[in-house]
This record gives C-alpha cells, structure tokens and sequence, in this order.
C-alpha cells in the first residue's frame, strides 16, 4: 500500500509549507515523553489477571521518513555532481516515452550541449529504456515487479546502474526519471529531484486534474503533451487550463507535441 | 502500513511495552492516501507482534490554505484552491500533506506484587 509523506509537525499550529518533495528531511522528529501523571491504571485489572498500566505516547513520526531520508541522499549527491534532475509523473499512455526521445532530437541539435540520461520505471519491460537508448540517451531501466510506483532507493540503485555502464553523474548535465505511469502513487515520493514534471496528454480531457488534485498540486510544471492532437479529440484548452489553476496554483504550464516538436525547445529551457 | 507497523512497534518495545493498544495516524486530504484503504491494509499488516489487537484511528487532516486578501485560512474542497469567500486562488497550503503516526497507547509491563520488596518488619 502507498503512502504519502507528511510535511510540517504534528503538534505546533499550522506553518507555510513547502512542496513535499522539496522539504527536508527531519527524518524523525524526537517523541516527546508524557508527563508521569499521565500514566493511567488499566480499567480491567483485577488481582487474577496481571494487566500493566497503559500509557499515552506522542509520536509524530513521518510514515515516509525512510523513503525522505534516502531521497536527502540522492539530492546531495546530484548536487554533489552537478546535475539536475526531474521526475516525470503521468498517467499511463500520456506520452512520457515520446516526449523524452523529442528533447534528446532537440537537444542533440542545439548550439549548447546538454548531457542527459535517463531512468525508466516499469512493472515489466525495459522497451521504453530501449527506445530511449535507440534514440541516443543513455537509458536504465527500474523494473519494479509489482511496485506501482519508484521510490528513492530505487532511484539511487538505478543512478548506479548508470554509472557501472559508464554514464556517471559527472558526465551528466541532466537526469530525467520516468516514473512508472500512475497518477495516484508516485506523487507520494520524493525521488531527489529538483523539478517535478505531471504529465497530461489532451486525449486526457481537461477535468483530469480535479480528479488528481494530490497529485497536480505537487507538480512545479504540468506539461500538456500531444497538442497537436488537441482540435481531433475536442480538447478543452481554456478550461483545462483553468483547472490546473485551481489545483496547482504555483504550478507553470507547458504546451508541448513530440511529434510536431511544438514547444519542445521552451520545455528544454525550462530543464536546462 | 508496513512503516505504520515497524514505526509502531519499534517505538513501543523501546519503552519495554508489552503491546499496543491504540495506533492514531494523521492523514491529509491532499495527502493521496484514503483512509479506508490504508484501514484494510492494516489488517494484515498490523496483526502479530506488538501490535496485534491494536485498534487503528485514523484522523482525517483537511487541507486548509491561507488567502492573503481575507487573512484567514480556508479548507479546500476536494483540493479546489481557490477561496470560497472571494475566490482568489491561494498556492500557500498549510495543512493538509500529512501521513503521519501522531501517537500510540501503550500497554506496559505489569508492576511487581506489592510485598514482594516490602519494609522489612511490617505485620
């Protein structure tokens, strides 16, 4: 079962909170004792059945912490070589492969290079790991068998992976993770990264995102994909548009075709 | 819920508890976890060891946002940013992200037989 992360401190009114994947790490927050008064006889203890006291503990432990602290891990080291890193969340189909092999076209062709790899989630397969490879980025797959989503350790495992193969952090400019596609999930784990994507493909319909506020809210970009299909299948432009405002304020929105290349180069901005 | 069942448990035997009797956990709206599926889950996971018998509460947590024009925090519906009393969107969440375990009832040891080590010389 998946669980979320939780960001600000159970027991202290309520603070500003920053974006989930990007707050740190306090791993575990020091329980605090209860007061000896607090100890309570147990109600059914009687002289046959030795029942000890019960006691009321504070906890306030973040059910991710383990996942969060990992994910400290890898962001000091991408830091540490100087690469940034994205997650790509979506829904299956939304076109996360595609777009991928669209920016390594785009940025094998630009004036400033761009070294990038990247790292696939899947249940099954490594045919997106292949394609990407086929398309000239170096490419590792994370096979998750039944995990529906990547966590960090994964990720970490994976970023060795590259490097065994050659690819280290210190040849890289950027790394990008495509999650494995589930809008539910996902969203609960930080990976590391610095910037994470949500994926909607217009196909989608514009009330996606109501239906996925969690996840949305969490995006720093939401990316709709295959706009060149958007007058084929009636796609809501300004309404979607709105509704991504009302989830994820703080979110930029990008509008983008891998087959057309339409606003790929403004989504390499972006990741640069 | 296997964290919930290793934090829990790792917390109660550190204070030589011999079970526990009430698990409370945190959940936010926006948090991407429904309560209910985290309830049957715990069912398995939580039985055996310390935590066998343990009874799962489970607080909801509502995402709650600040606007800056009313000064005031307003809950989200169904994670809608946009304030009801004068509709400007506000991207500042203050609660509402939470998975958190807030606390454990504890059952400890049963103290020793008074008289065991009582004053020597009482009738």
């Amino acid at each position: 079962m998946c669980l979320d992360c939780a960001c600000g401190r159970p027991d202290q009114a309520p603070e500003r909170l920053e974006p989930p994947h990007r707050h740190p790490a306090t791993a575990t927050e020091q329980p605090a004792p209860i007061a000896p008064g607090a100890v309570k006889p147990s109600a059914a203890a009687g002289p046959a059945v030795a029942t000890g006291p019960l006691q009321s503990l504070s906890v306030g432990l973040r059910l991710l912490a383990h996942n969060d602290r990992q994910a400290e891990a890898n962001r000091a080291r991408f830091a540490a070589a100087g690469v940034k890193v994205v997650n790509i969340l979506s829904a299956p189909g939304s076109g996360k492969t595609a777009l991928l092999e669209a920016l390594a076209r785009h940025a094998a062709a630009a004036a400033q290079p761009l070294a990038m790899a990247v790292l696939v989630g899947d249940l099954a397969t490594e045919l997106d790991a292949e394609r990407l490879r086929a398309a000239g980025l170096p490419a590792m797959p994370i096979t998750t068998g039944q995990a529906c989503h990547l966590e960090a350790a994964m990720v970490a495992r994976g970023v060795d992976a590259l490097e065994a193969a050659g690819h280290g952090l210190a040849g890289l400019d950027l790394l990008l993770i495509e999650n494995v596609g589930n809008l539910v999930c996902p969203a609960a784990y930080d990976l590391g990264e610095d910037l994470r994507l949500v994926l909607l493909a217009v196909s989608e319909g514009e009330d996606k995102p109501l239906k996925y506020p969690a996840t949305f809210h969490g995006a720093d970009a939401v990316v709709i994909s295959k706009s060149d299909l958007a007058e084929a299948v009636d796609f809501a432009r300004e309404q979607a548009l709105a509704n991504i405002q009302a989830v994820a304020p703080a979110a930029r929105v990008l509008e983008v075709s891998a087959r057309s290349g339409a606003g790929i180069e403004g989504l390499l901005q972006l990741l640069r | 819920m296997q964290s919930v069942a290793e934090l829990a448990r790792a917390e109660a035997s550190q204070r030589g508890a011999e079970a526990i009797t009430v698990i409370r956990l945190r959940v936010g709206s926006l948090a991407g976890v429904d309560p209910e599926a985290l309830r049957f889950a715990a069912e398995v996971v939580l039985a055996g060891g310390l935590t066998a018998g343990a009874r799962l509460e489970i607080e909801p947590v509502p995402a709650r946002a600040w606007c800056l024009p009313c000064t005031a925090l307003f809950s989200l519906e169904q994670g809608l940013c946009r304030c009801p009393r004068c509709g400007t969107v506000s991207a500042d969440l203050r609660q509402g992200r939470e998975l958190v375990l807030a606390s454990l009832e504890l059952r400890l040891p049963a103290p020793a037989e008074p008289g065991n080590d009582g004053p020597v010389g009482w009738p």
